[in-house]
Order: C-alpha cells, then structure tokens, then sequence
C-alpha cells in the first residue's frame, strides 16, 4: 500500500504512457474527431428544436456572443499547457472596459482610452505574473486574488455606467457583420488570432518550450529554456489580450461598466478544458479550443432559441466542464475506484 | 489499515530471558527486485538485544532496500524475516511497527503545528471519558520517555522549530512509547553538530542498556567506531561480512566494501589534455557547498566523487546555472559566465547531462526526435518555427552515432529502456557539439553491456578533445575512467588525486572526511 503512495504521481503517467506506446497526437486527435461529432449533434439538435437555428443570423449572433470569451480563452490555452491557470480573465476585461469608460467619460479621445486600457492589461498581467513565476506562488491563488482585485478597482474607478456616445464607426462591432459576410468582427478576430497562436503553439520554439514546461518543467530548465521568462510573459499577454477582449465588448454595448463580463471566466475555463486541453498541462490543440467555441456558442444559441433560463444555460457549462475533465482521465479515475473497493 | 495489524502467528513469544543468546531480529536471504533492476541479491542481518549494530556499504550497495524492508514498505521478493524467534510476513508500515520495529530517519516528518507530546502519540492519543484526548496523561507519559531517555524537552512546546536532533529525539520517543525493541536509525548523524552527535551516541547507550537493538547506519566510519559493537558489510545487494568492530580496522571496512575486480571494464585511452576549458574559482553556495575551485582541461575526464548528500550535483547544478551561487567565479575558455543563467552557459558550449533523467533530463512523453531536439530548437528554426524535417536528420543522427534502439523516433522516449533514454540525454547534448560536458552519474540504473557502451563513448569523446567533468557513486567507473578525481565531503573538497594515487582507499577516506585536511 506505501508502495504505491509513496511513489511520485509522476511515474504513473510515464507508465501509463509507455505502455500505450503511442504518440500524444493520436490521442488527441481522438479528442478533437469526438468534438466534431459533438458538434454536429448539437446542430442537428438546434436545428430540430428551432427552425431558425441553421440561419447566417444564427451565425452571426453566435459570433457576437461568443467573440470575446474566445478571444480570452486563447491565451488561456497556452497559461493551461504550461500547467498553469489564469482565473482573472473576465476581471480583466471589466477592468479594462471600466478605465476606457471612465478615461473617454472624462472627455479623452476614444483611442487613447482604448491604448491605456490596454496598459493596464500589461500591468494587471505582470502582477500575476510576478505573483506566479518570480514569487512561485500557486496560479490558482493568485489568479483568484486578482480576480477580486480587478473587479473591485473596476468599480471603484467606473461605479455608474457611462453615457458619453461612443463613435458608431466604432460601436458598429456590436450591431452588424463585416460587410458581405455573417461574420461578427469579434469573431473575425478570433479566428484571425487562433490561426496565429495554432502556428505559435504547434510549430515554433516557444510552443515546444511550452508543452516541454508542461509535461516536465524540470526537465525545460535543464534544457535551456527560460521557464520562468515564458511563465511571466504569457501573463502579460493575457492581461493585454483580455484587456482588447474588454475594449471589443464595450465597444458592443456602446458603453462601459465595472461588471463587465462578470463570471465568464469560468466559461472560458471551460472551453479550454473542453477542448481537450489537460488541466494538468503540456497537452491541447488550438483546433480543440476552436471547436469547443463554437460547439458551446451552438449550444448556447440553441437553448436562448429554444427560450430555456439562464440558469438552466449555466447547468450546461458546468457539465461540459465536468464532462471533458473526467473523460480523459476516466481510465484512472476508474482504476483508483477499483483499487479502493478491493482494499475495503 | 485493519488488515495490518495481523502478525501472522498468534503463538505467545517465545521468553528471551531464558535464551539470553537468542537473536532478537534476523533477516536471512532476502532479495528484492525492481523490474529489471536487482536492488538487494542477498540481505541478510542479525541483531541481538543490546547492541548497536553498524550496517555499512556504498552508495547503491542495498541498504536503504534492507531498512525498507526492516520497515515494512517494501515486501522482499524471498527470504525470511524473524523477530523474537517467530518467522513472520510485515503487510505494510503498520504492521512491522506493530512487531516491535521503528525506523528513525535523516530527516524527521513531524507535524510543525502540533506539540512535541501531540507528534509522540499521534494516532493513539490517551481517551479521558467521552472520547476526548487526555492531555495531561499524554503530557505525563511523554515526560516519562525523556526521562528515560535522559534529555531535557518540553512536551507541550510545538514542533516547529525543534532542531533535526531534537526531532529525532522525539522520533525516538515515539518508537520507545511504542516499545521498539528494533530500532533502526537510518543516516541520523548527517544533519547533527558534534555535541548533537554525542547526545545520540548516549541515547543509543540508554535503549541498549534497556535490551532493544540499535541498527545504525552512516557513512562516517568514525562514529561506527565510536558507538557499534558489531558490523555488518554490504556490497551490490549482498551480504559480504558481520564481524565485531575490534576485529576491524577502517581498511577492512573499506576494503569489504568496494573490493571489487577493476581492470576489465574501462578501455581507457591515454590522452594528453590541453589547455583549460572549464575554471571554478572559490565557488560558494550557501549551506550547500563552500570554497570549490578546480579546473577542466581539453581532452581529459575529471571525476567528482563522493558520497550521495556530499553536494555533488549541487555543485554542477550551480556550474551549469540552474542554482545560483553565492559567490564565486565560473570560467568556459576564459570567459566569465554569468549567474544563474543555464543559456550563458549553454551559448558558451556547456553541456549537462543531469543526475534524474526521467526528471531533469527528458520530457518522458515527447518523442526521441522533440527531445533530442530540446536543446537544440535555436538552430533548428528559421524565423521561430521549427523545420520539421532537421529535427528529424539531428535526431536520426545521434540516435545512430549512439547506437541507440528505438522503434519509431516518434515514439515517446518513456517506451525506451534505461540505457537507450540515457543515450537520448547524450543526444541531445552532443547534438550542440559542447566543449565542456557534465555528466552527472552517467550510468546509474542502466545494463551492464549499455555501461560499457556508455564508457566507450566518453572516452571518444574526450579523445576528440571534449572536456568532461563526471560525478559518479561507483567508485570503479571513478577509477576506470577518471584522468583525475575530485573527492567532495560535505560540501568541501577535501581531496585531489592523480589517476596514479587514486583507488578505493584514498577516495573512500577523503570521500568519508578522515583526511581532511589534505585537501589539495
């Protein structure tokens, strides 16, 4: 019995792997070929409950909705391949839309507030990250730390919503498509910025420095890749990212609030994880986040459509998230069951 | 934890007084492997009741498997264990406290925010009515086990901040509040100060007086000296000798545990080295290492030996940059590298093969081509992104110069044997051609025929004129290989030998501090 628990949790999955003997990417595809048959599902479901739902106008609202929430959950991915987490995402986008708000009510241009909101993004994020990887202290913690943090600072900076009228050559990302297509400008951004970071990811140094950190950071030092570097910088680039992600959204709502976004970085989360990507780090795909936007967009179209609560919306996410954490990691979760019940 | 408890027979023991000679403990034959590897061959000891007993051997020789075993954590493959005359089968941790058995280790686990008295009695707390805890009982019982001990400690203090010494006092406390007739003290004296050292020493006097048994173990032949009454020798996983200690002198000792055949294995090539690659001057790090200055020159192996806590691979990790050093100057062909920095050495043409491979050297679940490649994706990139098809030839190209079995190069390394994941290390080091390469324990847990291999290598290596700085336990690979060797204790150089002055005795003595002083 001491055998097995004093043993590093490490081995386990070095056996576990070795006697597959496959390479990840197998697996992974797996992952990704049972997100598209999700996704077809949730279309032909959407498409049985709502004659509307297999419309461009579907397409269209989608990507508005779902447009920021993607747009944080890319840097997101990359926090999460490093074994690594970053709850205070929507925190940042309230934040930041609250000191654009409040910067542009107080009679700045519009662009200058837009370029210190996104200053703020790089502060926000270099204090994560400092927190993180110069202080080592758990993401988790902080990252639940700063969620609070932000949010308050928010409020205190923007209590009320702003009225000043923000230019409709700007305020136009939240009413119509790009002309001559159905697509939302957020999503048009999305799209745009996860074919760069599937590039980053899947084809570059840093994205091999990335999944090497994941699976066995000790092993990335020794390497000569600079692991604490790389931890600090992606939480910048969140900030900023999630920062951009406030300024898009209050752009939609043609005025700013300090509650923003509130609570959506658990969707984001969620999509993350249900695109294959291991809480444990070193394992994803940005192809596995992109489907799992836009299978989550779907689903929540469909149930807006089909005119079901808010609440019972939420009672879906959480499922996902329960779902695409126990799925791949069911054989083990099953195995320790077994081990217990025999061992009384 | 119900099943523990059960001691195979339910006989009453067997009255020692009446067979005064009668062993209290004995261990005969036991073996115990971990997959392939062959961790203890034959494991045998006897102890009786009132003696402190020395188990000695070198690193890797068994000892930590035969006290596992002792503990109850690891069940030996065959071979009998009998305690007070009974043979008997321990299930686990429990259940070899239960027969009478405490392990006293280097570094205590006590709980920090509870008290001394608290940390004793864990788990068996004395009840006062309604099932709560008795502290006052428990405060009594433990002032009545330091009292028999013979130390000065307050129960009711907390834990935390208590010296090592004073944790293993309590540790001790506990074993004896359990009735430990075996007690087995695993390194104790490694963390201790000289009066510390002495206050055991009286301690182990008390419980042998009292009839328990003391297993003491240490590397420092000194203190056997000064505390055993018996000895018993190990060597690669077997039983070699038991003797009393005054029919022993340190060379026997030394002698039973390293005398070994030396000359077949290492075909060794003469070189001559050149000019100095790698230059440590007054290298410190605070207490890890103090005052390491040594050079490095082309084309020849320089080994650090010593033993396992010495501060070996701290000192290559402090080289290398993945520590930082207090002070001191680290030099590749004259260029002072900076602090903490792995890629300034890196750049510089320093390389280091760690201690852990499946740790520190390899990313288990990548393939041989992403890991050979590792520290190689610089050069491997053009404008960031990596050019799939070099990985590949970089990868296919060591892996074949290392004669290294693969299936796939695909595959993650985590399917490949021991000896095949140390030659992936190699890879990928030598894929960026280093001047200086420090390889840290550079065949441990891998097959004799990939050893050899391993060896052969090396020495390729430096006769094409690499520099090569070695740490390694095995003190043949140090005298087969080493042109010369550095010999650390206790994160001192205590001595520097010539291929010529070098062999098991004059390492083991300044390995084990009894030259000190003679330091080069």
């Amino acid at each position: 019995m001491s055998d097995t628990a004093t043993r590093p949790p490490t081995t386990t999955s070095y056996a576990e792997t070795g006697s597959t003997g496959r390479p990840s990417w197998h697996a992974l595809l797996r992952w990704e070929s049972a997100l598209v048959l999700v996704l077809i599902a949730v279309l032909i479901f959407g498409s049985s409950k709502s004659s509307t739902f297999l419309t461009p106008t579907t397409f269209f609202f989608t990507g508005l909705n779902m447009g920021e929430v993607a747009i944080m959950a890319l840097p997101l991915l990359l926090i999460v391949m490093i074994g690594e987490i970053d709850l205070s995402v929507a925190s940042m986008l309230g934040l930041s839309g609250a000191v654009m708000g409040h910067l542009f009510q107080s009679g700045w241009s519009i662009w200058a507030a837009m370029g210190v909101a996104l200053l703020v993004g790089a502060v926000g994020g270099a204090l994560n990250g400092v927190l993180v990887a110069n202080a080592g202290l758990p993401s988790i913690a902080v990252t639940i730390g700063t969620l609070t943090l932000f949010r308050g600072v928010a409020e205190i900076i923007l209590p009320t919503p702003t009225t000043r009228l923000i230019p409709t050559s700007l305020t136009k990302v939240g009413v119509v498509p790009i002309q001559g297509t159905q697509l939302a400008y957020s999503a048009a951004i999305f799209f745009l910025m996860a074919a760069i970071f599937a590039v980053v990811l899947h084809a570059t140094a840093l994205g091999r420095s990335l999944v090497a950190i994941g699976l066995q950071p000790e092993s990335a030092q020794f390497s000569g890749i600079r692991v604490r570097r790389i931890r600090f910088g992606l939480y910048v680039a969140s900030g900023v990212i999630c920062a951009f992600a406030g300024i898009l959204f209050t752009l939609k709502n043609s005025s700013a609030s300090y509650g923003a976004g509130s609570g959506l970085e658990l969707t984001v989360v969620a999509i993350v994880l249900f695109g294959g990507v291991s809480i444990f780090g070193g394992r994803g795909t940005v192809l596995g986040v992109v489907l799992a936007v836009i299978i989550v967009g779907s689903l929540q179209q469909a149930l807006t459509q089909m005119h079901v609560q808010p609440e019972v919306q939420n009672i879906v996410t959480g499922a996902l998230l329960l779902i695409s954490v126990l799925v791949p990691n069911s054989g083990e979760a099953l195995r320790r069951i077994r081990e217990r019940v025999r061992r009384g | 934890m119900k099943g523990f408890i059960a001691v195979k027979s339910g006989r009453e023991e067997p009255v020692v007084a009446e067979q005064p000679q009668a062993p209290l403990l004995v261990l005969a034959k036991a073996t115990k492997s971990f997959g392939a590897v062959q961790a203890l061959t034959e494991g045998s000891i006897t102890l009786y009741a009132g003696e402190a007993h020395a188990l000695l051997g070198e690193n890797g020789a068994g000892k930590s498997t035969l006290v596992k075993i002792l503990a109850g954590v690891h069940r030996p493959d065959s071979g009998v264990l009998e305690v007070g005359g009974q043979p008997l089968t321990l299930h686990g941790p429990a259940s070899s406290r239960a027969v009478g058995i405490s392990i006293i280790y280097q570094e205590p686990t006590l709980f920090p925010d509870l008290s001394v008295a608290e940390n004793i009695y864990m788990g068996r707390q004395p009840l006062a009515a309604g099932r709560r805890i008795d502290r006052a009982r428990m405060r009594k019982d433990a002032e009545a086990v330091f009292a028999q001990l013979g130390v000065a400690l307050d129960p009711d203090r907390l834990a935390r901040g208590l010296s090592v010494a004073d944790q293993q006092i309590v540790e001790i406390a506990k074993a004896l509040s359990l009735e430990a007739k075996v007690l087995v003290m695993d390194e104790p004296t490694a963390a201790l100060t000289g009066v510390e050292v002495e206050r055991l020493f009286e301690v182990m006097r008390t419980l042998r007086n009292q009839g328990a048994a003391v297993l003491f173990i240490s590397h420092r032949l000194e203190e056997v000296f000064a505390s055993c009454q018996r000895v018993t020798i190990m060597r690669d996983g077997r039983y070699v000798r038991t003797a009393a200690i005054e029919d022993l002198t340190v060379d026997d000792i030394i002698r039973s545990m390293v005398g070994r055949d030396l000359d077949t294995l290492f075909p060794k090539t003469e070189t001559v080295p050149g000019e100095v690659i790698l230059q440590v001057e007054n290298l410190n790090r605070e207490g890890v290492f103090s005052d390491i200055s040594f050079e490095v020159r082309r084309g020849e192996i320089v080994a650090l030996a010593g033993l396992v806590g010495a501060g070996r691979s701290e000192v290559a990790r402090a080289i290398f940059g993945i520590d930082r050093r207090s002070s001191g100057v680290v030099r590749i062909s004259g260029t002072e590298l900076s602090n903490g920095s792995p890629q300034a050495s890196m750049a510089a043409g320093m390389a280091l093969v760690p201690e852990d491979r499946r740790q520190q050297g390899l990313v288990m679940e990548l393939g041989l081509d992403q890991n050979i490649a590792l520290a190689s994706l610089g050069r491997l990139s053009k404008f960031g992104i990596i050019r799939r098809a070099s990985e590949g030839a970089i990868a296919l190209t060591w892996a074949e110069r290392l004669q290294l079995k693969f299936s796939r190069l695909k595959n993650p390394v985590s399917t490949l044997s021991g000896g095949n994941q140390q030659k992936a290390v190699l890879g990928k080091w030598l894929a960026r051609r280093p001047t200086l390469l420090i390889i840290d324990e550079p065949t441990r847990g891998i097959d004799v025929g990939t050893k050899a291999e391993v060896h052969r290598i090396l020495d390729g290596l430096v006769a094409e004129g690499m520099a090569i700085l070695m740490i390694s336990s095995e003190l043949p690979e140090v005298l087969g290989m080493a042109d010369r060797v550095l010999v650390l204790h206790e994160g001192r150089l205590t001595a520097e030998l010539s291929r010529d002055e070098a062999d098991e005795n004059s390492i083991m003595r300044a390995a084990s501090g009894l030259d000190a002083g003679a330091a080069a």
